[in-house]
């Protein structure tokens, strides 16, 4: 066979490749419990060669878990060598600072045979809603108050399943019933993933994935290298303040562009904190280089090569690189930040492919109360949790995404199912007018979010939000977005972060932040200005205060 | 512009119409006895009846048949699909529960492709300014929170009037399980604008999940005004032209319903078109006397994947209309209504050829199309496309493809493909690779559909039609693993003729949770009852004293699972007696779906379905015919074969020349004015008694 046909058949595999981790991500979508996993694809499910290295992802998935996960497989295999794993084997942990930075992301990783041989490692990551502790929220003190640590450790060996992991497992966390159906879920995810990669090496006639993972990685390396090769060189600073849990946080980068590699580094951002949203440096490489990605490499696929052109340092014992055994449990809040501040640095290289600031940590309203009088279950307690997002910041050619989640990508839950599943009553999810930051290029829409019981009854929220004190910051003469609220409907104001209660009768009232502008609002085509007042996107008074518009 | 006339497979009673009005070609297909007569006009955008009664009225020439003679019409259109996608709806206004008027713009607020900073989210068919809130608000269970404020609908219709609204969307949060608030605001509104159109959410879709619901509500307003008119202006004109029988419509679901239902709910005929495409397949394979099959359908810029499961396309809840990118999930609109499930992608005879930056060769999305068309067309097309690495692969005649009527420049094909750049600029290998890489995209859309649908691809036959399967079909079924391929005859207008053989069937879904093991046996007999009656009500009007066929279906998941399965129930009241049957059906169910052990956790059904049809088509007794005789091959040519990458010696068959029983081995290329079916080198063929032409893989020795 020539060369070029090599090549071509080895690319018709790279496709096949993308598509069984897919099919396997849909599995796990299909079979999954958490409401995380199955309504809002909170996950990632990966192909890794026997080097450890990721060599294809799911389409559907989030970026904190997969180039998490892409960190962690080396761990596993330190500790379990290829060379002793065999057919029904499979390897499990949570450790935040192996994989994906908090105790409700559960990672498993099967080895996956063809012929008697192990040929690869397919991997799942997964948000579970419980593991056991206090719940996702800031409050632990440290990762022991945080839930339940599953060590890296065998989840199953030769096809026989742990029980006594299991039995720990269930006793420790408030719904075993659905936890170790979502273990098992992962479990068939990445057998049936196995599968198809035998059948596919057999119709491709090979033994092994060795030179296929060797071409993706090259080719992916290569072309992201030739992408940074456009850049101009040089090094870049910026920082970003966010309120944090009871202060606030200065969060510093210089990124340095040097040939065919970008260095981001994260010395000067400040120290952890005794709540739970310091971040490790897995999650930290992990939105760091998602960031540079969409905007420097979005066409090349995900993987090993794609990946290593870009390197991110912390100080340890900095917010970023947190050392055990801090805690680490609402993660997100800052991690979802730090593409916004890599954009900061990227837009003094390349200002014109750049977007501002947006809300960027997604709204996760976390709520906790009792079943109401006069029903089944009166009295029991009940968990609730629905996804929010505020506006992403402006682009250079395009507003910014009003309601959307970025970076997360994770999907809303629907009122009328959240409301089926927990006696609560959404009483409002309505664009803010005015919220997104002015300029040529507007800021996306923040959201109004209001809730209460059903019967009117007092509950309680596990607040975990961002951008109430420090909004996302306008650029090039744009404005900043709305800055976030949290109050009661009764008037009172609440703290963002940490458990509250709301008294009966009343509502609870989230105003979720906006992204920011790009360029000067006086440069807005007016015929955009006229449109956003007519949708209300911007009030007429506003229009007539900063876009010198007299429409209205 | 063409009429052809085959031998039909099926011997009605009457004359039968089936019309197909598509985005670039109508197409009208008479079937008179054993006899079929079809033509391919190109559609009238201003008047699509215009196209279609040319069409009739040629075709009735041809076969000397009369207008009185006809006994049925069965007609699909794009109508409502593009006024969607063009966004050429009436003004539309949405009138929604206050604190909701951004259901449609919030969607699911996640981005469907990770990496683009660029994207952008469906538009809502309806502004911001046009949707407007009142105060009123069930809860979960349908139990009325706050009452709905009248005066607050009076001044919205008043509003709306100055505006030139001719139709309105209502939908109300959880109507699904309450109606009281939506038809009381439609009371209102029928009062205040006299001749406005009204859609209820409750009516259109009564399920849980409001974006759905709001989203499919909205757009069935958009299109109904249009829709309306267009219907009975064609019922009129028909009547006219002498026909007095009845008008049928092709449903997205693969059934037919009257005009007046049609009318009422026309975001329901949407996917019409690809319906019938379905049911033609599934009608061949009830010829064929096969239950498990892949259909594909590639035509010039898309491939649509369907699976055909026990005879049966397979039917789901939602569908997506005008995905804008890159047919990612999440780009368009959602509607909830029942479909054939099907997958559609970017990839066709038409699909353009490109290396991305890193450097690995790919196909599609973007189509030339016909105009400017691939480059071989010599019509100003200068990229490469799947049609151009075909002819260079030697698979097409260029002095023969399509009749003759298009001349085909093989140079301009190699120099478009070589123009890539990669690989040495060596044609002959790059058409290899966009004919692979096509064929791999198509076989993984196919693999991971068939997860999503929990289904497996093992064992299933292919049947492929439309103008570019034939010659991708045999390596597509090698990928998957299929040993047997069908290319019926027909092919070309295989949607008009699959209406045809479509029952008079509607079918009901209605939101209920209840857990398995706590059945509220006579809530549930009084829904499932009444909406057997209203289905039933609904096909008497179409096929009046006709056999009527019921289905039940429930959909249920575990307790705390997101996705629900469908299995099928007893069409009868339930007793107490049926909670275990029940039970071990979703089990079943479960099991087929996800392999694995079934939990033991509570069952918990969502949505109960109901399914009134007039009896399946039934294909004709024929003498079974076997393969006997070798075709005398007189002519061969080079063909490059992707899996060895080396051109072999291909017999060359003319199709018209086979009769049944006539075998061919491969490797061949059987030709017909319309397309070409290459027999791999794994393959032989044969044509069986209905003309179709069977590829089986030959065992590996």
């Amino acid at each position: 066979m020539t060369a070029a046909l090599n090549e071509l058949r080895t690319q018709v595999i790279w496709t096949r490749l993308i598509s069984i981790v897919e099919e396997q991500a849909q599995t796990l979508m299909r079979t999954a419990f958490s409401t995380t996993v199955r309504d809002a694809g909170d996950l990632s499910a990966a192909l890794f060669d026997l080097q450890g290295r990721l060599i294809a992802e799911a389409v559907t998935g989030t970026p904190g878990h997969v180039n998490s996960m892409a960190a962690g497989v080396r761990h596993f295999l330190a500790k379990f060598p290829v060379a002793t794993m065999a057919e029904g084997d499979h390897f499990i942990t949570n450790d935040p600072w192996l994989t994906a930075g908090h105790l409700h992301d559960v990672t498993v990783l099967s080895p996956a045979f063809h012929q008697g041989r192990i040929v690869g490692l397919f991997g799942v990551c997964c948000h579970q809603v419980d593991i056991g502790g206090l719940g996702q929220g800031p409050d632990g003190r440290s990762v022991f108050e945080e839930g339940l640590q599953i060590p890296l450790m065998k989840l199953a060996s030769r096809g026989v399943l742990n029980q006594d992991l299991l039995d720990i497992l269930c006793l420790n966390v408030r719904t075993p019933l659905q936890v170790r159906g979502d273990v098992l879920s992962y479990i068939s995810s990445n057998e049936s993933a196995a599968r198809r990669l035998s059948a596919m090496l057999a119709e491709f006639r090979l033994e092994d994935l060795a030179s296929v993972a060797d071409y993706i990685v090259d080719r992916s390396l290569a072309a992201t290298r030739a992408e940074i090769a456009k850049l101009p060189q040089g090094s870049w600073t910026s920082s970003l303040t966010i309120d944090g849990y009871d202060h606030p946080i200065t969060l510093r980068a210089r990124l340095t562009i040097e040939g065919e590699r970008i260095l981001v580094d994260y010395q000067g951002t400040d120290a952890c904190v005794p709540r739970g949203i310091n971040v490790v440096l897995n999650y930290c490489r992990a939105y760091t280089i998602f960031g540079l990605r969409c905007v420097i490499s979005p066409e090349v696929p995900n993987n090993y090569g794609a990946l290593l052109p870009f390197e991110v340092v912390a100080p340890e014992g900095s917010i970023v690189n947190v050392q055990r055994p801090w805690p680490v449990a609402a993660r997100h809040v800052i991690g979802q930040m730090l593409p916004d501040l890599v954009f900061g640095c990227l837009s003094q290289a390349i200002p014109d492919r750049v977007p501002a600031e947006g809300s960027s940590c997604l709204w996760s309203v976390q709520l906790r109360g009792r079943q109401p009088a006069g029903e089944p279950q009166a009295g029991d307690s009940f968990d609730a949790i629905f996804f929010n997002s505020g506006g992403s910041g402006a682009r250079p050619r395009q507003d910014g995404l009003s309601g959307t989640a970025f970076p997360s990508g994770v999907r809303a839950m629907p009122v009328e199912i959240t409301e089926n599943s927990a006696p609560i009553v959404i009483w409002r999810k309505e664009l803010l007018t005015d919220s997104g930051g002015i300029g040529e290029r507007r800021g996306g829409l923040g959201q109004r979010v209001e809730v209460a019981m059903r019967d009117g009854s007092a509950f309680e929220v596990l607040a975990m939000f961002e951008r109430v004190d420090h909004p996302a910051q306008g650029r090039d003469g744009g404005g900043d977005g709305s800055q976030g609220s949290v109050r009661l409907a009764s008037g009172k104001a609440m703290q963002a972060k940490g458990l509250q209660q709301i008294p009966a009768g009343d509502r609870l009232i989230l105003d979720i932040p906006g992204g920011a502008g790009l360029g000067a609002a006086t440069s807005r085509a007016a015929d955009l200005v006229a449109r956003d007042v007519e949708e209300g996107f911007v009030s007429a008074e506003a229009a007539a205060r900063f876009y010198g518009s007299g429409v209205g | 512009m063409t009429s052809t006339t085959d031998r039909g497979p099926s011997t009605p009673k009457g004359a039968r119409i089936g019309a197909d009005i598509g985005g670039t070609f109508t197409d009208i297909v008479l079937e008179v006895g054993d006899r079929r007569h079809s033509t391919k006009l190109l559609t009238t955008y201003d008047a699509p009846e215009r196209a279609l009664l040319d069409g009739v009225r040629l075709l009735l020439d041809e076969a000397g048949v009369a207008p009185a003679e006809v006994s049925l019409v069965v007609h699909g259109t794009t109508l409502a699909t593009n006024a969607l996608i063009e966004r050429r709806g009436v003004p539309t206004a949405l009138l929604t529960t206050e604190g909701f008027r951004d259901v449609l713009a919030l969607g699911s607020e996640s981005r469907f492709d990770q990496y683009d900073i660029g994207m952008e989210k469906p538009q809502p068919l309806v502004p911001r300014r046009l949707r407007v809130g009142v105060a009123e608000r069930m809860d979960a269970r349908g139990q009325v929170l706050v009452p709905l404020d009248g005066d607050a609908v009076r001044a919205a219709a008043a509003q709306w009037r100055e505006q030139g609204i001719r139709s309105v969307a209502i939908a109300f949060l959880h109507s699904y399980a309450n109606d009281s608030h939506e038809r009381r605001a439609a009371e209102i509104l029928a009062a205040e604008m006299p001749g406005v159109s009204l859609s209820l959410s409750s009516e259109v879709s009564p399920e849980m999940r409001e974006y759905e619901r709001f989203s499919t509500t909205v757009a069935n307003a958009y299109v109904q005004p249009l829709v309306d008119a267009y219907l009975h202006r064609l019922d009129d004109k028909l009547k006219a032209m002498g026909f007095g029988c009845p008008l049928y419509l092709m449903l997205s679901s693969g059934g037919l319903t009257t005009v007046e239902a049609a009318a009422r709910y026309p975001v329901r005929l949407v996917e019409s078109g690809p319906a019938g495409g379905a049911i033609f397949a599934a009608s061949v394979a009830a010829e064929r006397g096969v239950g498990q099959v892949v259909a594909l359908d590639v035509g010039g810029t898309t491939a649509k994947i369907c699976l055909i499961n026990d005879g049966m396309p397979q039917t789901s809840q939602v569908f997506e209309v005008g995905r804008a990118h890159r047919f990612r999930k999440g780009s368009g609109l959602p509607l909830r209504i029942p479909v054939v499930e099907m997958v559609e992608i970017g990839a066709g005879g038409g699909s353009i050829a490109s290396v991305d930056n890193a450097g690995r060769l790919a196909v599609g999305p973007h189509s030339a199309g016909s105009e400017p068309g691939p480059a071989a067309y010599g019509r100003g097309g200068t990229r490469p496309t799947v049609t151009d690495a075909d002819i260079t692969l030697g698979r097409i005649d260029p002095s023969r493809f399509a009749g003759g009527k298009v001349t085909l420049n093989a140079g301009a094909s190699h120099d478009a493909l070589a123009a890539l750049g990669i690989w040495d600029g060596k044609a002959e290998t790059l058409a290899i690779g966009v004919s692979e890489i096509v064929d791999e995209t198509m076989a993984s859309a196919a693999r991971v559909h068939a997860v999503e649908q929990g289904m497996t691809l093992d064992d299933r036959s292919l049947i492929a039609f439309g103008g570019a399967a034939p010659l991708h079909a045999a390596r597509f079924a090698e990928k998957l693993g299929i040993r047997e391929v069908i290319i019926p005859s027909g092919a070309g207008v295989g949607s008009a003729i699959g209406f045809l053989r479509a029952p008079v069937s509607y079918e009901m879904a209605r939101s209920l949770t209840l857990r398995l093991d706590q059945l509220d046996l006579d809530r549930l007999n009084s829904l499932l009852d009444g909406m057997t009656a209203e289905a039933r009500a609904l096909v008497e009007a179409g096929a009046p004293g006709a056999a009527q066929v019921e289905r039940r279906t429930c959909l249920a998941r575990y307790k705390g699972q997101g996705y629900e399965i469908p299995f099928e129930i007893p069409a009868r009241t339930l007793v107490p007696e049926d909670v275990d049957l029940l039970r071990a059906a979703f089990e079943t169910a479960y099991r087929t779906q996800y392999g694995g052990v079934t939990l033991d956790l509570p069952i918990e059904a969502l949505i109960w379905r109901v399914t009134v049809g007039s009896p399946a088509w039934k294909p004709k007794d024929r003498a079974v015919v076997t393969a006997t005789r070798d075709v005398e091959v007189t002519q061969r040519r080079p063909v490059i074969d992707p899996d060895s990458g080396v051109a072999l010696s291909f017999a060359l068959v003319r199709r018209e020349a086979m009769r049944p029983g006539d075998r061919v081995q491969g490797p061949a290329l059987i030709t017909e004015r319309e397309t070409t079916t290459v027999v791999s080198p794994r393959f032989d063929a044969w044509m069986d008694a209905n003309g179709y032409l069977i590829l089986t893989r030959r065992e590996e020795g």
